[in-house]
This record gives C-alpha cells, sequence and structure tokens, in this order.
C-alpha cells in the first residue's frame, strides 16, 4: 500500500475539521482561537504542498511561502491586539467584548 | 506498506493528536507547547513530501518566532483559565456533529478522487533527477523570477505588520520625563535666551548713574 495524494488531503482535512471543533469549544478564550486559525493554515498549507509534490508543479510551494508570511503577520497582530485588550480589560474574555454591540 | 507509509502515518497520528490535546488544553502554556509539537510533526510530513525548503521554514519561523510569542504573551497576561472555560463542552455534540460531517465528507470525496501516485507523475513532470535538484534552488528561482511584485508585497505585509505590532502596544508613561528629542532638534537660540530692553532705573544718587545704567540695560531673561 502506498501513499495516494488522497492520504495527505484526508489528513488535511481532519486537521481542518479538528480546528474547527477547537474554535467551537474554545469559544471564550481569545488566545485559543488564535491557535486554531492557526492550525487551519496549516492545513491548508498541508494541501498547497501535497499537490505541490504530486502533480510535480513548485507553484504551490510558493503560496505555501505567501501563507506563512501572511499568518506570520496576522498572528503578530492579533497578539498585539490581545495584549492592548488585556491592558485595558483585563480579561480576554470574548464575551466580556461587548462595547461596540449597538 | 513501506517504511514511508509508516512513517506518514505515525506523524498524521501524533500531529493529530497534538492538534486534539491544542484544542481541549485546560492550561493555554499546555495548549501553545503542543501546538509546537503539532507543528513539529507537519514539517516531518513536508518532508516527506520533498518540500525540505518549506519544512525548515516552517520549524525556524513559526517554532522560533511565532510559537515564542504565544508562549510570551500567554505567560505576560495573568489569564483566569476558570471562567473561560465555563460550559466549555456544552456545544460539543454539535461541535463534533460539524467537524465529523467536514471530515467524513471531504475524507470521501479526496480519497477516492485522487488516487494519484507519486513515481511515475513526479518523474514524468519534472524529468530531472532527484539527486542533483534542489527543492530550495527551484523555490528561489521561481520566487525571484516570476513572483518578484508578491515577494515584494509580502515584505511590505511584514513591514506593515512590524509597525502595527510596534503602534499598538506602544505606552507612552505619563509619570516619566521624557526628552522630544525632535524638539530639541528644532530648537533656535533666542528661544532659550531674550535679551530685554529696559529703561534705565533711576539711581540714587547722580554720581552713580553710569554704572548702574550700565548693569541694567545687559539684563538678561531666562525663559
Amino acid at each position: 500500500m502506498t501513499l495516494t495524494l488522497g492520504h495527505f488531503l484526508s489528513l488535511g482535512a481532519i486537521l481542518f475539521a479538528l480546528s474547527i471543533i477547537g474554535i467551537f469549544l474554545n469559544r471564550k478564550n481569545l488566545i485559543v482561537l488564535l491557535m486554531a486559525i492557526e492550525l487551519m493554515l496549516l492545513a491548508v498549507n498541508m494541501n498547497f504542498v501535497a499537490f505541490s509534490h504530486f502533480l510535480g508543479d513548485m507553484h504551490g510551494q510558493v503560496f505555501v511561502f505567501f501563507i506563512l508570511t501572511v499568518a506570520a503577520a496576522e498572528s503578530a497582530i492579533g497578539l498585539a491586539i490581545l495584549v492592548l485588550l488585556f491592558r485595558n480589560r483585563s480579561s480576554i474574555n470574548v464575551d466580556e467584548l461587548n462595547t461596540l454591540k449597538g | 506498506m513501506d517504511v514511508k507509509t509508516g512513517f506518514f502515518y505515525f506523524f498524521a497520528a501524533v500531529l493529530l493528536f497534538a492538534s486534539f490535546r491544542v484544542i481541549t488544553a485546560r492550561n493555554p502554556v499546555y495548549a501553545a507547547l503542543y501546538l509546537v509539537l503539532a507543528f513539529f510533526q507537519a514539517s516531518a510530513i513536508w518532508m516527506l513530501l520533498k518540500a525540505e525548503f518549506l519544512a525548515i521554514a516552517l520549524v525556524l519561523v513559526y517554532v522560533g518566532a511565532v510559537m515564542v510569542l504565544f508562549l510570551f504573551v500567554v505567560m505576560m497576561l495573568d489569564i483566569n483559565t476558570d471562567s473561560l472555560r465555563q460550559n466549555f463542552w456544552r456545544h460539543f455534540p454539535l461541535a463534533a456533529g460539524v467537524g465529523v460531517l467536514i471530515a467524513l465528507e471531504m475524507s470521501a470525496v479526496l480519497i477516492s478522487g485522487f488516487r494519484v501516485t507519486e513515481e511515475p507523475k513526479v518523474a514524468a513532470a519534472v524529468g530531472q533527477v532527484a539527486q542533483d535538484v534542489s527543492n530550495t534552488r527551484e523555490l528561489g528561482k521561481l520566487l525571484y523570477s516570476e513572483y518578484v511584485y508578491p515577494l515584494e508585497i509580502a515584505a511590505v505585509i511584514l513591514l506593515v505588520a512590524i509597525i502595527a505590532a510596534i503602534a499598538l502596544t506602544l505606552r507612552q508613561r505619563k509619570d516619566s520625563k521624557h526628552i522630544d528629542v525632535a524638539d530639541q532638534v528644532r530648537v533656535r537660540a533666542r528661544d532659550r535666551m531674550e535679551v530685554v530692553k529696559m529703561a534705565p532705573t533711576l539711581p540714587y544718587a547722580k554720581d552713580e548713574a553710569g554704572s548702574a545704567v550700565g548693569a541694567a540695560s545687559g539684563t538678561e531673561k531666562q525663559p
């Protein structure tokens, strides 16, 4: 039994589903929400790398490179906002962040 | 079932276990550490897929920078985890239903639809000997020729992220005596010292007038 493209894509699908479950469960904890988003991006990157390898096309890996860049920027800004939020509200509970509620 | 398949299943199992622990860990520090483990397993799987540069970049960038940033933030904030975990499992049936549905649907489509095995496809498509071609070299050629402008945009995105992160978390302390360097550079001599012309005060005695006028006219005022 040899590895096929379907194996890697299924792994990416399971990882993506797992991080969706994580977003459902940790709906109050902002830090773990950010971590679940990182896991989602990892699942997407896994699909890109698998397609790139099995179809013999390097362009997929270039896309993974750009996704890594954007994900690093996103987590840096997200954590900066998180620190600012904790400094103002002394809490990272999503339920308490209702100031902008209309 | 060859060695590579065994390695794939091992890495995949550890990856899924680690990501499950990330989303269920009670302590956010443990979640961050399990996320490090998950990134390492993903990097190993990318090594199996012969994407060496991206595997190393994942370890260096994610484990070395992003996860350390996460750990810093988690340890810097005083988080009350008990209030964050109230009703933690309440939506679990819905979440599990959605997650299993997504995984099963995608797997059902993907397993049967993509029976591509690697050996003929890669050898035919790339047409190269595996030994003397470098993944990093190929990626670099592509990045710096065809994807130059996207690469510049990525650099700008990183610059914006740096500036935004610093600008968001920068805090001017109100109680510290700070010096505005721009004001210091822009200062002119007449802002610091002002020569005030004053009417000469009348001396008490006529004979001391000369010396008193001379002293009064050179009065300097410090702002």
